[in-house]
């Protein structure tokens, strides 16, 4: 019998030990395939949903109930104007009731009430006014009509209970913004008729004097405007590369399962070298993640119709970016798998925790639109750090210089995760 | 030499010791059965001569080497071949007994032939690229044997090695580790199987309620117990015939 050499060099051990994942993970092709596809599967959703968002309400668009109980000049300037936003589909409904019933099933999402009379008294209450102002002035008022009390009106609103927060604050913004302008030109046209001018010779201005411009702020005098792609692929690769804490959490706890750690615990082998095994391999699949990411928003976002992916000097920032993050996730999922005894344990730890950081980590709402107790806590998240980063160089364009703060934090995660978990590996085998 | 000196083990929250003040001396060159009903801490003294838990108090040598301040050195010379299987189910044997033997330091042309050659000798070669997952129980003790014995330990210790196997399989394990003894393997080994334990072990000890209760060759024990025929009876004798049923 050959008498093997025996080494002792701890380099040799890591690289077997991360031989040793290669071949576990490339024997279940299936959890493989699911690792890589279903983040690419999530980002292409996502985004598909945001980007066409938009899209859709401007070419399917969103049928609405309106009841014009006033059928005056207001309510047909109200009415010319919802159908010249694009936005909407009215379709006109006699009874109010009606409307609210059908809104309060489900079958639309918004019914408009105009009141009765409301140009009359619109246009009263103006003259009212504009008669007054003048009086004032010593213009003599056209009026001969006396002063009465008219009562405030108001447009009713109905939202299907299950429409979304956003959508109607939207509908509230711009119908108000709506109102606003119909009451400002009557207004005008009133101090127009009282003024003796004719109706046809316009002598205001009623268009906005003050308009404003998007624009987005470029110290390095870089082109580019961000899209819906250069704002998901960030946020949801960092979403997916997190979610690698279940499959590293869930191998560790099988080796516990099948008894081949307690083999391991009997071996000249440090934990911190079955850890770094399992992070070398892990950090590829991460990083290949990344990349494969990369290629989506790259060449098969513009196939589908979806904003490319603009990258043109950031790859190896995005890769440094992708590297730390890759390295803070994994040492999340080296805690947890130390820790967990069974799969039942870490499978909806790990899921609902990745959740959990996404979301204070402002992968779904940005931080600043948090309480304040949410955008403390979210200084907390290492998704917070990664998203940053990446929102650094995809958006911002800025240096390595910028992005050190953020990927030492995720390192130093990395770091603090993990001699956790080699310190509480000791204690807990310290019967 | 294996010294183990009032070696004793109260797990936390336990009401009893399963260990204690346990004395032994286990000469190089022994094949040494450590026999006792369940329960009686025969596991518990292999996990601490193999480092996996930590006495209570008391203490132990291995080939002069103390686990408190030699504990890497002492994992290197000795091999543990675990009730349980504990191989990779996805990997091949090879695959599996190239990593376990990797984590003892082992490389090289000269290890890779090892591996091929161990797996020869038990009846596995052929099967040597076939996944674990694919074996039947036999053919995994074996490679769970193999794995323990890779880096040529002083001491190997065997936890039940033949539980579970058919009589081919077991015959081809005892005359396997019958032939590592004969290299000069020091083999503690605990087994239910007592008929086995007298024919294959040169001195047992038998264990109950964590203390030592005898020990002696076989034949010595069979004689010492008046009306005994086999080492089974000696085992009735001593520990009673009452269930030894835990939770």
């Amino acid at each position: 019998m050959p008498s093997p050499e025996k080494h002792y060099g701890t380099m040799h051990k890591l690289f077997v030990s991360a031989k040793k994942e290669f071949w576990l993970l490339t024997r279940d092709l299936g959890g493989l395939a699911v690792l890589f596809l279903m983040p690419l599967l999530l980002v292409i959703t996502i985004t598909l949903i945001q980007d066409n968002t938009f899209k859709t309400i401007q070419e399917n668009k969103i049928p609405i109930l309106l009841v014009d109980m006033d059928q005056g000049a207001v309510s047909n300037q109200i009415i010319t104007n919802l159908n010249e936003s694009s936005l909407f589909n009215i379709i006109k409904k006699e009874s109010e009731a009606n409307a609210q019933d059908l809104v309060q099933k489900g079958d639309f999402q918004l019914a408009i009430i105009l009141p009765k009379d409301l140009t009359k008294d619109l246009n009263l209450k103006i003259d009212q006014n504009v008669s007054g102002i003048l009086a004032e002035f010593g213009v003599e008022s056209d009026r001969e009509e006396p002063l009465v009390n008219i009562e405030k009106k108001e447009i009713r609103l109905y939202f299907d209970p299950a429409t979304q927060q956003s959508f109607k604050s939207s509908v509230r913004n711009n119908i108000d913004k709506m109102i606003s302008q119909i009451e400002s030109q009557s207004i005008y046209r009133a101090f127009q008729e009282e003024l003796g001018e004719d109706e046809n010779t316009s002598i205001f201005d009623t268009e906005s004097f003050i308009s404003f411009t998007e624009i987005v702020p470029n110290t390095n005098k870089k082109e580019g405007i961000p899209n819906s792609t250069q704002h998901n692929i960030p946020a949801w690769t960092l979403f997916a590369i997190f979610f690698i804490i279940l499959p590293l959490s869930i191998n560790m706890v099988n080796e516990k399962n099948q008894g081949t750690f307690i083999r391991l615990r009997t071996q000249p082998i440090p934990y911190a070298t079955v850890l770094g095994g399992k992070t070398i391999i892990f950090l590829w699949v991460s990083l290949i993640q990344f990349i494969l990411m990369l290629l989506l928003g790259i060449y098969i976002f513009p196939l589908m119709g979806l904003p490319k992916l603009e990258v043109t000097g950031r790859i190896p920032l995005l890769l440094i970016v992708a590297f730390f993050a890759g390295l803070a996730a994994i040492g999340l999922g080296l805690l947890l798998g130390t820790i967990a005894k069974s799969q039942e344990q870490s499978a909806p730890f790990g899921a609902t925790f990745v959740v959990i950081l996404a979301a204070i980590g402002g992968v779904w709402v940005p931080v600043f639109a948090m309480p304040n107790f949410m955008q403390t806590l979210s200084r907390l998240s290492p998704m917070n750090w990664g998203l940053n980063a990446f929102y650094d160089v995809f958006l911002r364009n800025v240096g390595i210089g910028e992005i050190i703060p953020e990927i030492s934090a995720l390192l130093l995660f990395f770091i603090v995760t993990t001699t956790i978990a080699i310190i509480y590996n000791e204690k807990k085998n310290a019967v | 030499m294996i010294q183990i000196d009032q070696l004793s083990k109260k797990y936390k929250d336990a009401e009893h010791y399963s260990l204690k003040g346990l004395d032994l001396k286990v000469e190089n060159g022994e094949i040494f059965g450590l026999l006792g009903p369940n329960g009686a801490g025969k596991t518990t003294l292999i996990s601490i001569l193999s480092g996996l838990i930590k006495p209570s108090s008391g203490s132990f040598k291995i080939d002069g080497l103390d686990y408190t301040s030699n504990n890497k050195q002492l994992k290197q010379v000795i091999g543990i071949v675990p009730q349980e299987y504990a191989l990779y189910p996805s990997l091949t044997a090879y695959e599996n007994l190239y990593y376990f033997g990797s984590m003892f330091g082992l490389k090289g042309p000269s290890f890779k032939a090892s591996i091929e050659e161990h797996l020869n000798i038990l009846g596995l070669g052929q099967f040597a690229h076939k996944k674990i997952k694919a074996f039947s129980g036999g053919m995994k003790r074996r490679v769970n044997l193999i794995a323990g014995i890779l880096h040529q330990p002083k001491v190997l210790f065997l936890d039940e090695p033949t539980v579970g196997v058919d009589v081919q399989s077991k015959t081809v394990i005892i005359d396997f580790l019958k032939e590592q003894n004969s290299n000069g393997t020091t083999i503690i080994y605990t087994s239910h199987h007592l008929n086995e334990a007298e024919n294959f072990c040169s001195r047992v000890g038998i264990i109950d309620h964590g203390q030592l209760i005898c020990l002696g060759t076989p034949k010595e024990l069979i004689q010492n117990e008046q009306g005994a025929e086999h080492l089974e009876e000696v085992f009735l004798a001593l520990t009673g015939k009452a269930l030894r049923d835990y939770a």
